[in-house]
């Protein structure tokens, strides 16, 4: 990112975190510059996805490895976060008992031991990053260490996502199975329901996402991110220059999960239920289209892509909701067929045009030979 | 072939290796010797076994039996690439294996010797005056000094094996491997490689696979003729054009002179 590319960071930064909040505090609900309590915290929802997306960069985007399990991290951060909203509701709940509904629904006389952390705060927060990592390195480890990359990558993450939505879904899982974690009340003392909280939700979202941006911004700066992106690249160079890419693809996999998982914990409170459907093998897949129609191996349009898709399938939902799936699809078809380098490269090129330069000298964008959906290259 | 003495004196050394490829015997108990400092071209048909050669000496490839000795007692057999790189063998692949999305410098920037090539050490390293200095000179070097911060994607051709060859050389390797350099270059660019490799050449030993006999009668010193997995004939180039054998295998498949 150059010196414009900083300003607008900048920029953005303060219409999320300030223009936005206070069109929804100042202006009467009758104004046309009101921001509703809804438009807010769904905008909160788009912004937790971002910070996914930028992990999903990472790895896909920058170091060419794709990815389609990253709803299973999402899902473990969201999750932790979820377990321990369900221990606050208390005596609040529908059986009023000091166990989650479903439990009482689903006969389970005690807490599950693996419940009993979830009870403090910090060990929620601390865990819905700390899971999805510790899950990555172990998976990860292996995975990479057999040499597994490519397409076959793609498949056996693909087979992970499928594997944790038919966990998440059993009932003797002791997660709430089919209809997940819900009617959460409170989150260290706020309640959920008050739009303030909601607010104070948005506005940790935005600082959340900044920071990650930052984060991810360093990596790709460091000699570490001209690696990753060198094993995209070549990575038969990248050995015979003296370095192990299974380390580098190991560190980008759990950078990638814990960034996953920090989307989970932030989406959990701001929408209220996380179920098995957030968490399997198609959320995972449209996660991947977020980052394509954004823009692959830029961070500003992996945030773009995912705000925009959300916002597009939110509005269009609503229009014509059994025509969704087929949007999404076609809208992939589109952007690897006739925009490689997704919204942020058309406006590269749409600036250049203005401008009359060639697109040199700016951030570099993805060659259109990279545009295999697959990374599969030799 | 193996006398004792030039054998103390070499820095790599192939004695007896076998590479068999479900019965093909790609390399068929060859001995083969390069001397410190010294500029050898492997020349052979195709199928004769040159890249194998290479392939076996930095690890890619496993010879089936044979000892592969580097510099006086390393046996580089069971050695994974990595580890080969850092004991000094760099190889420069035939097709130009650089990085093409980021700048030419960064591509010199990350194949630089270094203590640790860990992710946390390059996380977190910042590169020294004396590192720099080494990389402008390098560029100097191979003639990409305009070109530092271009994208080497977009490099000629000719320019991106220079590149490579710079890559490789600020790895410090002793013993460079380089697999057919000039193919599809101009011949301005073929002469000016021919210039490089021979002012490495006082530095490091080198060992250049090559098809173009002109540009082996510019750079080479000595020259092993492979065929069939064996080396057939070895001397100046001379000797090597005017052997019966050598002859005879080329008449059949290619000429020698074009």
């Amino acid at each position: 990112m150059n010196r414009a590319g900083g300003t607008a960071f900048w920029v953005v930064g303060a219409i999320l975190l300030l223009v936005m909040p206070l069109l929804n505090i100042l202006p009467p609900e009758d104004s046309w510059f009101h921001l509703s309590d809804f438009s807010l915290n769904r905008f909160g929802k788009f912004l937790a996805f971002g910070i996914l997306a930028l992990g999903l960069d990472l790895i896909w985007g920058y170091t060419g490895i794709l990815s389609l399990g990253q709803g299973v991290f999402f899902g473990l951060g969201a999750y932790c976060m979820g377990m321990h909203m369900m221990l606050t509701i208390g005596k609040e709940s529908v059986y009023g008992s000091d166990l989650p509904d479903f439990m009482v629904w689903n006969q389970v006389k005690e807490l599950p031991i693996f419940w009993k952390p979830f009870y403090s705060f910090p060990v929620a927060v601390i865990g819905s990053i700390l899971v999805p990592m510790a899950f990555a390195l172990v998976f990860g480890f292996f995975a990479f260490r057999s040499r597994i990359k490519g397409v076959y990558f793609a498949i056996i993450t693909q087979a992970l996502a499928l594997v944790a939505w038919l966990v998440f879904n059993r009932n003797d899982t002791n997660l709430g199975g089919t209809n997940g974690l819900t009617d959460f009340k409170q989150v260290i003392g706020y309640r959920l329901s008050e739009p303030g909280t909601q607010r104070v939700l948005y506005i940790i979202t935005v600082l959340c996402l900044g920071a990650s941006y930052l984060f991810c911004q360093w990596i790709i700066r460091s000699r570490a991110g001209r690696v990753l992106v060198a094993v995209r690249d070549s990575e038969k160079r990248v050995v015979f220059s003296g370095y192990t890419p299974a380390n580098y693809k190991l560190f980008v996999f759990v950078v990638a999960a814990a960034l996953a998982g920090l989307a989970g914990m932030l989406y959990a409170p701001q929408v209220g239920i996380i179920t098995p459907a957030q968490i399997g093998v198609l959320p995972s897949l449209e996660m991947v289209i977020w980052v394509a129609v954004g823009g692959r191996a830029s961070l500003a349009g992996a945030v773009l892509g995912a705000v925009s898709v959300n916002y597009g399938r939110s509005v269009l939902t609503n229009y014509f909701p059994e025509l969704w799936p087929f949007i999404l699809g076609g809208l992939f078809v589109l952007v690897v067929l006739l925009f490689p380098d997704g919204l942020i490269g058309m406006m590269r090129k749409a600036k250049s045009l203005l401008s009359r330069r060639k697109p040199d000298g700016g951030e570099p964008v993805v060659p259109a030979e990279k545009a295999a959906v697959l990374e599969g290259k030799h | 072939m193996a006398e004792q003495s030039s054998f103390q004196n070499s820095i790599i050394y192939l004695d007896g290796v076998t590479v068999d490829y479900d019965g093909f015997k790609a390399l068929n108990n060859l001995t083969f010797m390069v001397d410190y400092k010294e500029l050898r071209v492997v020349i052979g048909p195709n199928g004769a076994g040159k890249t194998t050669l290479l392939d076996v000496i930095c690890g890619k490839t496993k010879a089936a039996s044979g000892r592969v000795v580097f510099g006086q007692d390393v046996d580089l057999k069971g050695k994974r690439e990595d580890e080969i790189v850092a004991l000094g063998i760099g190889r420069k692949f035939q097709a130009p294996s650089i990085y093409g999305f980021l700048t030419v410098w960064e591509n010199l920037d990350l194949s630089l010797k270094r203590s640790s090539k860990g992710v946390f050490a390059t996380l977190f390293g910042k590169s020294t005056a004396g590192e720099r200095a080494r990389i402008a000179e390098n560029l100097e070097t191979i003639g990409l000094k305009d070109y530092a911060h271009t994208r080497a994607g977009s490099l000629s051709h000719g320019q991106k094996q220079w590149l490579e060859i710079g890559m490789v050389i600020l790895q410090d390797p002793s013993l460079l491997l380089v697999d057919e350099p000039v193919a599809g270059m101009t011949d301005e660019e073929t002469e000016q490689t021919g210039q490089l490799l021979q002012s490495l050449a006082e530095k490091q030993a080198i060992v250049v696979i090559e098809h173009d006999m002109e540009f082996v009668r510019q750079i080479a010193r000595i020259v092993t003729v492979l065929h069939e997995g064996a080396v057939i004939c070895e001397g100046s180039v001379e000797k090597v054009q005017a052997d019966d054998r050598v002859r005879e295998i080329y008449l059949g498949r290619q000429k020698v002179a074009h």
